[in-house]
């Protein structure tokens, strides 16, 4: 119904679908970081973080409310549709902002809290204001929002950052461009139009896969960090290696692909790998991290 | 059509469309009311939590 927004409207300015890599990803931060967390605490903090996520897609979407009705992939969005005005996703953006951020510092430290202020600072205005509309190098800066919620949850134990969580982050910040640059190359006729100055848009597909291959190795290569420096065991690492060659494939196939069909299908496969990949390195390392705690519990 | 006849003809809302307007709204402020009521509820705990078993080992 045109200008009456429902509960769901509400909801779908958080962005759920991008929340649960954010809530898997702080969750591992926050059980892999040393020292104890009151568990009810560690419910709390995921949830701001989530809350915090979900405030920086609404003011994404107040902002973007003109070029999302141009992008059929997010035509539907309660703005664009007509079901709500924006001014409504702005102050619901700030309101939940403020009170995530609050809650987090009252609940755990002022690092963590800190920290999220300045991740939903730089999706909104870093990213969503300045870098998305400007240059094509847009995803590659502003993925570091992404990359922020292990550092969140692990300060939100620690109350500091360490050497540990910026392996998580980078993991995360070099996984970004490969992800949406193969969802860019199959949907680029919907940014171009929009006018977003993606990756492949401006400097054309071939150089564009060549970027998503450069990436893809050193994804791999960081995936490897923790392995080096000692902080994961051969069960991460094996799941590391595996998952990483199997990327770094995919992105060969791509960059190898010239026929227009055949490349958005290799694209394609590459962007639903990649959403994979990171759930399984996260949950692998995570894994290997509790093994490796209950088995000096149990010696 | 005259001005004023225009802003009657916006202004009619059928029986139907004002139910469902006036349901979105009920479930709307249903939603806030429990979200708010979480909100009371998780700071209440958590003061609890934060306060630790020495809740009640203090001066009166």
């Amino acid at each position: 119904m045109t200008g009456e927004a429902r509960v769901e409207d509400y909801l779908a300015l958080l962005k759920p679908s991008v929340m649960q890599l954010v809530v898997f990803t702080a969750i591992v931060g926050l059980v892999v970081a040393p020292g104890g967390i009151n568990p009810f605490i560690g419910i709390i903090a995921v949830l701001c973080i989530a809350v915090g996520a979900g405030a920086s897609g609404a003011l994404n979407m107040w902002y973007d409310a003109d070029i999302d009705a141009i992008m059929s992939r997010t035509q539907n969005r309660p703005i664009p549709a007509g079901r709500m005005p924006k001014e409504h996703a702005l102050v619901f953006g700030l309101v939940l902002s403020v009170f995530s951020v609050a809650l987090l510092g009252l609940a755990t430290n002022w690092v963590a809290a800190g920290l999220l202020a300045f991740t939903i600072f730089f999706y909104a205005v870093i990213y969503t204001m300045w870098l998305k509309r400007s240059t094509p190098q847009n995803i590659v800066i502003g993925g570091a929002a992404g990359a922020f919620p292990p550092v969140v949850g692990w300060a939100a134990v620690t109350g500091s950052v360490s050497f540990d969580s910026i392996v998580l982050f980078l993991i995360i910040f070099l996984w970004t461009p490969p992800h949406f640059w193969a969802l860019a190359l199959y949907k680029q006729s919907d940014y171009g139009a929009a006018g977003v100055p993606m990756m492949p848009n401006v400097v054309g597909e071939a150089s564009t896969k060549m970027q998503i291959f450069a990436y893809s190795l050193m994804l791999a290569a960081s995936a490897m960090l923790p392995t080096f420096f000692g902080f994961a065991g051969w069960i991460y690492t094996t799941v590391a290696v595996i998952t990483g060659v199997s990327f770094t494939l995919l992105a060969w196939r791509l960059l190898r692909t010239r026929e227009d069909v055949a490349m958005r299908k290799a694209a394609r496969t590459l962007f639903n790998y990649s959403l994979s990949y990171l759930f399984i390195v996260f949950f692998a390392f995570m894994t290997d991290n509790l093994l490796t705690r209950f088995g000096s519990f149990g010696g | 059509m005259s001005a004023p006849d225009e802003i009657r003809s916006v202004d009619i809302e059928s029986p139907e469309i004002a139910a469902a307007r006036a349901k979105i709204r009920r479930r709307r402020s249903i939603a806030l009311g429990i979200a708010l009521a979480l909100f009371a509820l998780t700071f209440y705990t958590l003061t609890i939590v934060k306060m630790g078993p020495a809740l009640f080992d203090r001066a009166l």
